[in-house]
Order: structure tokens, then sequence, then C-alpha cells
């Protein structure tokens, strides 16, 4: 059955059953490897995207579910080239250890600071509470969702524009 | 003439009335007692009272969640307006610092503040009165003994004339039966314990008793079902409808661990129940559960059987051997129908090999489906269940990004239909959106509860 999907801004023609969750269209179809596999039953997190601007498991949300809807993954956030604020301060902190939770983390942190640009650690807390990391970086993941927040914010104001500068 | 004694007879009639009223209404204040917050207490009672405190789950109410414990200023929604918490912190200006224990006992006994007040009946002292007051020495020891907090409540939001706190007294000449219960000869000790336990502090009927117009417990239903912040109680008398009828060692189980497994996992309100009650022993736990099936009385022999089959389908590692489902049933029926969504989204977890309290419960089993009033399926749909903070504990993703207030309608509506023989459940889709849209508010909670900690990670004001 043919579903038609944006991701990132592009639409897409996916042929899948409509019971197949998100996370392997995009892995297997769309060749968009940064959501990962964990758990598979929506306990980890690391499978988390943004659809319509909400931070979502994409391991258990059938993509029948998903005509029409805006979904951001963390390939949408910047490249390699071209890291967005969110990469940047991740990279800048060190923020990863083995990585393999980062993306899902990510993906939370992009909807929390969509909503709120200054987060307090207790609200990065409490919007990162479903994702799991077992390396144990959380501190420096919460100080590079701060600082994120704080390069979105330079970003935005007219008169500097610290991304392009630096 | 006649006109002069009619009026002299109004006159005294209306000054008769008053005098009664004033004496029903009337309680005198019992004077500050500057040094009552600087007492010292045996560091056993003290330890008695933490228990008893946990038992009637004092913080819950007391405690706006991420503030400090005991300091008051929740609001409490009522059908007659909100009513906000109080500081019951030794603070001698805003809290109970100035109380002596005469002054405690008599709150908790007859819902009379210490100048003389009566109190709202959010208050349970329509449960608290049946407390000892060898207890009530216990819990007034711990509470005094709490870190003083400085923090005024909000003034309470109420109807006139409802602001008028002596008319409570013709509320309690109604609905209120002061005192401990009597003892019942022809019921065990472990019955007896755990009646003082759950109708005492334990205050079970609070919220699995509905109330009447006058917010007062509906004694003839006790244990019926009612409601609290926005979730249902279920009914915990004959009327329960656990597909596998509780049983006493189901009940103390669940009680002691916030979840059983063919009962699912405790959330809403209940969590906080559950998690509080594990500081009490379990001899206490068993004695509550004793206590609360004996209400519920034995099964019929139809849900007996019933239970049976799902007994055999659902114990220990028979589980894994069934559980192999989400084949792909959706083409027959269509994708973003109910059942669709029902597979795809709901049966990995519900259907899956996962044993509780990790995996999602089977719904052949869940009272939630059985319930007459889906509330609490919807805001579960729509909310999840947070994990616990720092700790493992039983997980479940909120749905409301995804699913509209119809493809919840849907889907519930499937699963009422699959699995329970109850009739179908009307207006979801209306319930659906007001629990959305917070016109039906409820409180969100991990499923460890929150107030226990200084710490509410995860505490959220839905």
């Amino acid at each position: 059955m043919s579903i038609s999907l944006t991701v990132n801004g592009s639409p897409h023609q996916i042929d899948a059953d409509p019971s197949t969750p998100l996370l392997y269209v995009l892995r297997d179809d769309l060749a968009l490897n940064g959501a990962k596999y964990g758990c598979g039953l929506g306990q980890c997190g690391s499978c988390t995207v943004v659809v319509d601007g909400e931070a979502v498991l994409s391991c258990m949300v059938p993509v029948m579910l998903l005509e029409g809807r805006e979904i951001t993954t963390i390939e949408g956030l910047g490249t390699i080239d071209d890291p967005g604020p969110l990469q940047q301060a991740f990279i800048e902190l060190q923020a990863a250890q083995c990585g393999y939770c980062i993306p899902g983390m990510m993906m939370s942190a992009h909807a929390l600071l969509r909503r709120n640009a200054q987060p307090s650690d207790e609200d990065i807390r409490e919007a990162l509470a479903t994702n799991l990391c077992r390396c144990g970086t959380h501190m420096r993941i919460l100080a590079a969702i701060r600082r994120a927040g704080e390069l979105m914010k330079a970003a935005s104001l007219p008169e500097s524009d610290e991304r392009r500068a630096g | 003439m006649r006109a002069l004694r009619a009026a002299i007879v109004f006159i005294a009639a209306v000054f008769v009335a008053a005098g009664v009223f004033f004496l029903l209404a009337w309680r005198s204040e019992i004077p500050e007692d500057a040094a009552a917050a600087q007492a010292s207490f045996a560091p056993d009672l003290v330890a008695k009272g933490a228990q008893l405190a946990a038992l009637g789950n004092c913080i819950a109410c007391h405690t706006v969640p991420g503030k400090p414990a005991f300091s008051g200023g929740l609001a409490v929604p009522t059908p007659f307006g909100t009513i906000y918490s109080t500081n019951i912190t030794p603070d001698r200006e805003t809290g109970i610092g100035g109380w002596n224990e005469a002054a405690f006992q008599r709150a908790m006994n007859e819902g009379v503040d210490r100048n003389g007040s009566h109190l709202y009946p959010a208050f349970p002292y329509d449960h608290f009165t049946r407390v000892s007051e060898e207890d009530n020495r216990a819990l007034y020891a711990f509470l005094m003994t709490r870190a003083a907090v400085k923090a005024e409540a909000p003034e309470n939001d109420l109807q006139f004339p409802l602001t008028f706190r002596p008319l409570l007294a013709c509320w309690k000449l109604l609905f209120f039966d002061r005192g401990e219960l009597e003892p019942d000869s022809g019921q065990s000790e472990a019955w007896t314990r755990g009646r003082y336990l759950a109708e005492g502090l334990g205050h079970c009927g609070a919220c699995h008793t509905p109330r009447n117009a006058f917010g007062a417990e509906d004694r003839d239903r006790n244990f019926g079902g009612g409601e609290a912040e926005g979730w249902q109680a279920y009914a915990i008398n004959k009327d329960s409808k656990a597909p596998i009828p509780w049983d006493e060692q189901s009940l103390a189980f669940y009680l002691r661990n916030g979840w059983h497994e063919f009962h699912g996992v405790s959330r809403g309100p209940m969590a906080e129940v559950t998690g509080n009650l594990s500081a009490l022993p379990d001899s206490d736990i068993m004695a509550i559960a004793t206590y609360v099936t004996s209400i519920m009385g034995d099964p019929t022999p139809e849900r007996g059987e019933r239970a049976a089959q799902l007994r055999e389908q659902f114990e220990g590692d028979r589980l894994e051997q069934t559980a192999d489902s989400q084949s792909s049933l959706v083409s027959a029926s269509g994708a973003g129908s109910g059942e669709a969504i029902y597979i795809a989204a709901c049966a990995s977890c519900h259907e899956g090999r996962q044993r509780q309290p990790f995996g999602g419960l089977n719904f052949e089993l869940s009272t939630a489906v059985n319930a007459p009033n889906p509330q609490n399926i919807v805001n579960i749909v729509l909310f999840g269940l947070p994990p616990a903070d720092g700790e493992a504990s039983a997980v479940m993703p909120a749905f409301r990004h995804l699913l509209n207030d119809q493809q919840v309608a849907d889907v519930l509506a499937y699963m009422r239909e699959r699995f329970s023989e109850e009739p179908a459940w009307a207006g979801l889709v209306e319930l659906v959106a007001n629990t959305r849209s917070g016109a039906h508010k409820v409180t969100i909670r991990p499923s460890d509860g929150i107030e226990r900690a200084p710490h509410n990670v995860g505490a959220e004001e839905g």
C-alpha cells in the first residue's frame, strides 16, 4: 500500500504495510539511519523523532497515522558540514559516549527547545525522562541542551549571528 | 394585638433557632501554644507517625508537586469550587506550629481547626474521626518534627454561602458520624485491623465511594466507585469490574508492589497510595486486603468461571506460549480504523511477551476496559504513564500527539467491543476532546506516584 510521508521537508511515496512502524520506514526505505532501534517497545527513547513539533517514539507509531504530517529526524537538524545548533552544542560539549541514544536525546531536546529556548534543568530532565542512556553522559547532555538554547537565542538575534561567525 | 403576638412569637423563634445554630456551630478557640513547635518527641513515636502519615497519604494533598513537603497550597477541585490545602508544617504563622496536641486531636476527630472554625470535608475527617487518640499523638509528633515552612495557602475559591464556615455544622449534623468504629466481635483480628486502617487514616472511601449532592460519601454504596483528580476510582465492592476478581493475596501484592500480573500497574492518584503504603508492615497491608476483599465478597459463579479461564490463559509462563500476535489484520478492516490502530500501535506491547509490570497488560485482564466510565483509559492513552524518577518503572508512551480525538475514540470503541461484555461507551469523542483540552482536568503521575521525595521530577499538572 502506498503512503505519502513528509520527512525533513521532503515528500516521499512509500510502499509499505500501513501498520509498519515509522522507524522501519525511515531506516529501511529512506536510509535515514539516525533514529535507532533500541527496545522496540517505546521504553528507551533511542528512536525518538519529532512529528508536528512533538517528540514521538518512531518504533511504535504505525505509518498509517502519519500521512500529511510533518516528520523531522535528526538528519533534518543540520548536516556534517553545517550542523544545527543542537548538533553543534553536542559536539562542542562532547555529550556523546557510545552515541546510540543521542539522536533520540537530541530530538526530544529539539521538541523542548522549540517550545522553550531557555529550559531549566528540571524542564530538560522532564522532557528527556523517556530517553535512556547507559553510558551515563547525562550531565554533558544537560549542558549541551542548555548550550544549544544559547546558540539558538544568539542565532535569532539580528545583530549577531554566532553560528555563521563561529 | 394578634399581629403583635405573632411578631413576638416569630422573633422568639428566630432567636431560638439562632441560639440552637450557635450552639451547634460554635467551637471554642484553643489558645495558641507558642512552645508547641519546640516540643521534643520520642523517636519511636515520630517513626510511628511517619508510617501513619504515609498511610494517610497526607503528603499528596498537603504538598504542591515540586514544593516542600506538607507546606500546603495544592488546589483541590470540588463540585463546589476550589479548596486549597493547608500548610501542616510546624511554622507558627502559616502552619500548625502554634497547635498543641489537643488542637490536632480535635481537627482529626471533629474537623475543627485550632481557632474553632469548621473545616471543609475535603479534609477527610469523616474518616480521620475513626483514628485512635494514640495514633493521632504519633501523627502529631511526626508533623511537629518536620521542617517548618513559611507558606500561605491561597484563599479558597468557593461560592457563597459555602464561604460561611458555621454552615458546615449543619453538614456535619446530616452526614458526619463522629468517633471510632464499634468492634465487630464476629470478625477476625486482621479484618478489624484492616477496617481500622482502610476506613480511618487510609480513607479509601474518600475516592472509592460515590458522593451525594452535598459532597458526602453515600454510605449505602460504600466502595461503589468514585472519582479523584480527574480519574475514576474503581468500584472495590461487589461491583468491581476486574475480570479476575481480587482476592486477599492479589490485593495485598498490588498494594505492596503497585502492580499485579492479573490487574496491571497502579497509576493516577492510586500510584501515590501504593507508593506511600510501602512504609507499612506486611501485616497491615494484608489486613487492608482482608477487609477490602470482604467488602467485595465472593464472585458470582459465572465470574468465577471466566476468571478460571483467564488464569489458565495468563498465569506465569503460559503468557509466553500464547502471546504471538501482531499478525497483520489491518487489511481486514482498513488502515486507520480503531482495530487497525490497536493492532499496529497497542498490541505489540499489550499482547507481547513482556511480563508485568514492564509489559502492557493484556486487555482481557483490564478493569479499565470493563469500567462503566472510560475516563481512565482515555487519560492513559492521551497522557501515558510517565517514568518514575531515577529508577526502573512501568512506562507507557503518551499518544496525544499521534492520535486525534476520533482515532482515540475508535481505538477505545474497538477495545471495548473486543475485550468486554459491557455495552459500548457513549460520548467517547467528546470525552477525549475535553480531556485533551483540559476542560476535564487530569493530574498526571508516574507509576510510583510523586510526592515522596523532595524532587518531584516528572510531576506535571495536567
